[in-house]
This record gives C-alpha cells, structure tokens and sequence, in this order.
C-alpha cells in the first residue's frame, strides 16, 4: 500500500501526452458513459444538500406546505433570526466552540508529546508502546467501565469529560509518528546536537516548524471530530448549559423538542409556531454544518494529504 | 535565544570522534543500553508520561473495570469490592429471547453496509481517473467528499427530514408514480436501507479518495504500453487499473468484514425510534439501555465485553487472512 508522491507527478505527465493521441470511437462512446455517471453521482450528492440550503431560506409556510424543492420560495430569514436569538442554540454555538478549540490544543500537544519519542529510533521501548497503543484499536474495556474512570475522576457533568476521555487518537499518532520519521533525517538531530540543543529544543526550534502540514492535518481531523461529536455529551453531560451544538441539535431536529415558548394559545399562533419549528430545522442544519463545510475545500487536500502518510507503513 | 546556545560550550562533546565510536559499543545488553538511552534523552521520556498516562487511565484502567461483567456490581463496593457472581450476568444475557435478535441485527446491518459501501467507491474512483477535465473533476470530488465532514446528528435529521411523509422530496416525487405516502422511518423493514444508503451517501466520496491515490501509483508505463497494443478504456480498466488496486482493495475488505461486529452506536441509536426498534436495536444501542438508562452495569458491560472479544478474534482472523493472501499484515 505504498503511495507515493511521485505517483501524483506521473499522472500529470501522463495526461499531458495522452491530449496528443487521438481518441477511438469506443473509448469516446465510454467516456461519455463515465461522464453520464459522474454527473448522476454529483446530482445525487448534491440535491438533498442544496435542498435543506433552499429550505431554509423559504418563508415558513412554504416550508410546510412541502412547496420548496431546490429554489428558495417566498424568499425569507425568520428560521435564521429565530435560531440566533435561542439562547439554547447559541449557548450550544459557543460551547461547541469551546471543546473544540480547547480539546484540538490538548489533543495535538499531547500527539505530538508521544508520536515524537516513537519516531526517534534512540528511544527505547519504543515498539513495546507502539503495541500498548494499537492494542487499544483492537479492545476496549466497553462504555461502562470507561463511564466509571470518568466518574471517579469526578468529571462527569464537567467540560473536561468532552476534551479528555477522547483525547488522543491512535490513528492520529501514527500519522504524526510516520511523518516525523520520514521527513526528519538523523542527521539533522546529530547536527543539532553538535550545536548543543537538548531533545526538548530540537523537537521545538526544528520538527515543528518542519511538521506544520501534519500539525495541521491532525488539528483539523481533531477539531472537526470535536465539533461532530455528540456521544460523551450524550453520556457524560446532564446540564443543558454545558451541552455542545451536537446535542442541542438532535434535541430539536430528532426528538422534535421545541426550544422556544410555546405558551400562545390561539390556533393561529400555535399554527404558526409549529411553522416556524419546521423551518428551523433547515436553518439550524445550515448553521451547525457552515463552520466545517467552509473550512473544508481549503483542507481537503491536506486532509488526503494526511489520510496518504498514515496508509504509508513506516 | 539560539545565540546562547552558541556561546555555551557543548556540555557532552558528542562531535569528538570517542564519543562517536562509544555511541556504538561492541555489546552491552539492553538494560544498559536502555539505561543509557534513558540517560540521554531523558526529555523524550519525560514527554511520554503524560501522553502514556492518558492511555493507561483512559483505556488499560477502563479493561481492568471490565470485571464487573463477572460480578454483582454495587457502586458502594466499586469495582473491586463487589461480589463475584462467574459467568451468571453471559448466561442471563445468552438466554435472553433478545440475544438472537441484536446479534442478528447487528451482523446483518454490517454486512449490509459493507457490501454496499464497499464497490461503490472502487467504481467513483476509477471514473473519476478516467476523466481528464480539471474542473468537472475537482468540482465532482469537492461535492461527492463534503458529507463526509457533516455530523452525524445532522446527516440523520436530514434523512429523517428528507424522508419524511408530509414534507420530504421523496415522497414527493414517489408520489408522482402514484405511490401513497410511505412512513419509512416508522416502518422496521427499511431501517437497514435508510442506515446503509444514508452512509454510502456520507462516505463514498471520503472512500474514493484512497483508491484515487492507489490508481494514481500504477506506473504510467503500463497504461502508455497497453494503448500501443491497442487496449481500448474498458480493457485497460479491466486489466492494468483494477491489478494495480487490488492490494488496496483487499486491505479495506478485510478491515469491513474485521469490524462487522463493530458497528458504531452513533448513527443507529439516531436512527432508532419506538416503531423500528425491531430491526434497529443493536448490540451497542442495547449497552447503552442497559448500562446507562436502566443502570445495570454488570450486565451491560458483560455484553459489551461479549461484543469486544467477538471483535477482537474477528479482526485478529481476519489479519491472519490477509497476512496470507497479501502476504502483508494489517499491522507489525
């Protein structure tokens, strides 16, 4: 499963010769087959997204008449003011915010913390904690015992139960592992010695200004896990105030609880209420989804960048 | 700061040509050696502590935990303290009439995804290889990889909203051919369906991605040789893209079936509601309900440790497998 770079540089060089050699008449037939297919991939993909986007941007009454279909209808931003002026769903905002960020920091110091040693081949014993780790892949002790740990360390129904029981990822390490190892030749540890550094300065001043692509990769890959996530809230969280997006969401998307008062008595405004409940739920699906879905086609390509060095067995 | 570094006289002199030959003496066995790796390079040690620490307590303490799976769990006791009751909370879990059903469940809906979100992405690839247009191309790939970044919470709302029997699109356009309004996520029968086309939504584009790097190797000279020798796409597909990925295609199989009894909790116990729980309760959904609903913590983590050990033997087989048809392991 060796991929390397130099695959990519070839292609290109095929290509470029290919444009030369005329095509034959089944082949174009073919291509216009493959073509035919992608398009009916990328429609499949792309209509429920475009959807949703269309849907919550309708007025509520289209919404629930099931008149809205790719186009926005009867054009309106009620969903939007409604979801940003919930103070559960912008509570949620932020607090998902929180673990993100504060959880992404944790975990990439401590990856690096331990994915480094592994990489240099002076550390030993380093294939034994290789091996405590992978095992870890392979066996878990299970959802209740690892409930137990984090409620002996009193931190149920406390912010550190969404940024440390998930701390670090086994796969994440050996991404970092792996490119530390291939891209920092002994060499320049030696050179580095020479000139006095310490194993602390050397990893600082040299491997992480040369490691800031897989920094990277792996913070994204942490801070989306984070901002995703909604199963150790689901366990280990009971106060609404501390719950991230994740949880809020599937509170008024999937057991359909309305945030806002539904005090009103008459029918109308019941009627209306119930309107607007189902026009939320587009808008609160575009608002939890934009902050990934913008960052993503910056980092796609490092994100398969990274996904690459992990499949490369070190 | 480097500047002092300079000034400084190096304090152990590893640039005179002793050191470098002492750094590789004739033998010493591995505790000195160990002993003197510890003495260098203290730092790294040092670094691995906590790192090390968060594995123990977060993973090798929760194992030990797993005990209780043989005992009579009371949280006054702990752990350790409680009284020990053998294999009494398997026996319960294997004569329960809902044994068969969760395994039977869980087996199908991980075969089932598997099989069906395992060639779909072989195929995307392999078209979107044979494509030479840059801007269909990287737009196809932008839009078929970006559910792969949206949570699932938000990928089943959008299911449950898209399905829906009075405001989805599918009943809809179904209701165009005459077809009544379906309620599928209030029917069990289409549960496995709505889990499995939902996830090869999610996950193709993500999927494709590896093999669009394998096909990417194949050398280029095998592609350019079977043009002269007059292969049309289809046979070169056929017989230099699909050898060239087979490894790779082998590899993501075998770590499908590995995990067949893995199957995460997240998506189903979305998915899951009062009508469908006949096809969508799981074994980790049940855990759950065990464990954390009804409290039974014994019991629950006796099915969970059930679980654990069928996953490991699965996946260590399954190694086993692909170390003797690719001669090359999962792992080591």
């Amino acid at each position: 499963m060796s991929i390397t770079l130099q695959g990519f540089r070839r292609t290109s060089v095929k290509r470029s010769e290919r444009t030369t050699i005329e095509e034959t008449r089944t082949d174009r037939i073919f291509l216009i087959g493959v073509r035919i297919m992608l398009w009916i991939a990328l429609i499949l993909v792309a209509v429920p997204l475009i959807y949703i986007v269309a849907n919550s941007f309708s007025s509520p009454s289209a919404v629930s008449a099931g008149r809205v279909l790719l186009w926005p209808i009867e054009p309106s931003l009620r969903a939007y003011k409604e979801a940003f002026s919930d103070p559960l769903i912008m509570k949620g905002y932020l607090n998902s915010f929180i673990y993100a960020i504060g959880g992404t920091l944790i975990s990439v110091t401590l990856t690096i913390a331990i994915a480094y040693p592994l990489s240099r081949r002076t550390f030993f014993g380093r294939n034994v904690i290789m091996s405590v780790l992978i095992f870890t892949m392979l066996f878990s002790g299970g959802l209740i015992p690892t409930y137990l740990v984090v409620q002996d360390l009193g931190m149920l129904n406390t912010r550190w139960a969404m940024v440390i029981p998930s701390a670090i990822g086994v796969w994440q390490v050996i991404i970092a592992r792996t490119f530390f190892r291939s891209t920092i030749p002994d060499e320049l540890y030696e050179a580095a010695t020479i000139d006095g550094a310490s194993d602390l300065r050397f990893l600082w001043s040299i491997v992480l200004p040369l490691s800031k692509p897989v920094i990277a990769v792996i913070a994204l890959m942490y801070a989306i896990f984070q901002w995703n996530s909604y199963f150790d809230a689901l366990i280990y969280l009971k106060d609404p105030g501390l719950y991230p997006l994740q949880i809020v969401l599937r509170n008024v998307l999937i057991l359909n609880t309305l945030t806002g008062s539904t005090t009103t008595t008459s029918l109308a405004q019941q009627l209306e209420q119930q309107q607007l409940a189902n026009v939320l739920k587009y808008a609160l699906i575009v608002i939890s989804s934009l902050p990934v879905l913008i960052i993503y086609p910056f980092v796609a390509r490092h994100f398969t960048k990274g996904v690459m060095v992990g499949a490369v067995k070190g | 700061m480097s500047a002092t570094f300079e000034v400084k006289p190096a304090p152990a002199a590893p640039a005179s040509p002793a050191a470098v030959t002492a750094r590789k003496p004739p033998r010493t066995s591995r505790r000195t050696q160990a002993w003197r790796s510890l003495r260098r390079h203290w730092q790294l040690y040092l670094l691995v502590v906590v790192p090390l620490a968060y594995f123990v307590i977060f993973k090798y303490v929760p194992i030990a935990n797993a005990v209780i799976a043989f005992k009579n769990y009371s949280p006054i006791k702990g752990p350790w303290g409680s009284d020990w009751v053998g294999f009494r909370n398997f026996e319960l879990f294997f004569q329960n009439p809902v044994f068969w059903t969760l395994v039977k469940n869980t087996f199908l809906l991980s075969v089932y995804t598997v099989l069906a979100s395992f060639p779909i992405p072989i195929i995307l690839a392999i078209a979107l290889n044979e494509i030479r247009n840059g801007r269909f191309k990287k737009l196809v790939q932008l839009v078929t990889y970006a559910p792969y970044f949206i949570s699932t919470v938000v990928v089943v709302s959008m299911t449950i909203l898209v399905l829906s029997p009075r405001l989805g699109f599918v009943n809809d356009a179904i209701g165009l051919f005459g077809v009544p309004s379906v309620d599928f996520l209030g029917n069990p029968d289409y549960f496995r369906h709505i889990y499995v086309w939902s996830d090869v939504w999610q996950t193709t584009g993500y999927s494709a991605v590896i093999y669009l790097a394998a096909l990417s190797g194949i050398d280029p000279a095998l592609h350019e040789s079977a043009r002269i020798d007059g292969a049309s796409r289809l046979q070169r597909i056929r017989n230099v893209d699909l050898p060239g990925i087979m490894p790779t295609v082998v590899i993501i199989l075998v770590l499908g079936v590995g995990n067949i009894m893995s199957i995460g909790f997240e998506k189903a116990f979305l998915l899951q509601n009062p009508l469908n729980t006949a096809q969508s309760e799981i074994i980790a959904t049940y855990v759950y309900k065990t464990g954390l609903l009804n409290a039974d913590f014994s019991m629950a983590t006796a099915i969970g440790l059930f679980n654990s050990v069928i996953n490991l033997f699965l996946l260590l087989g399954v190694n086993f497998a692909a170390k003797r048809i690719t001669g090359n392991g999962l792992w080591s």
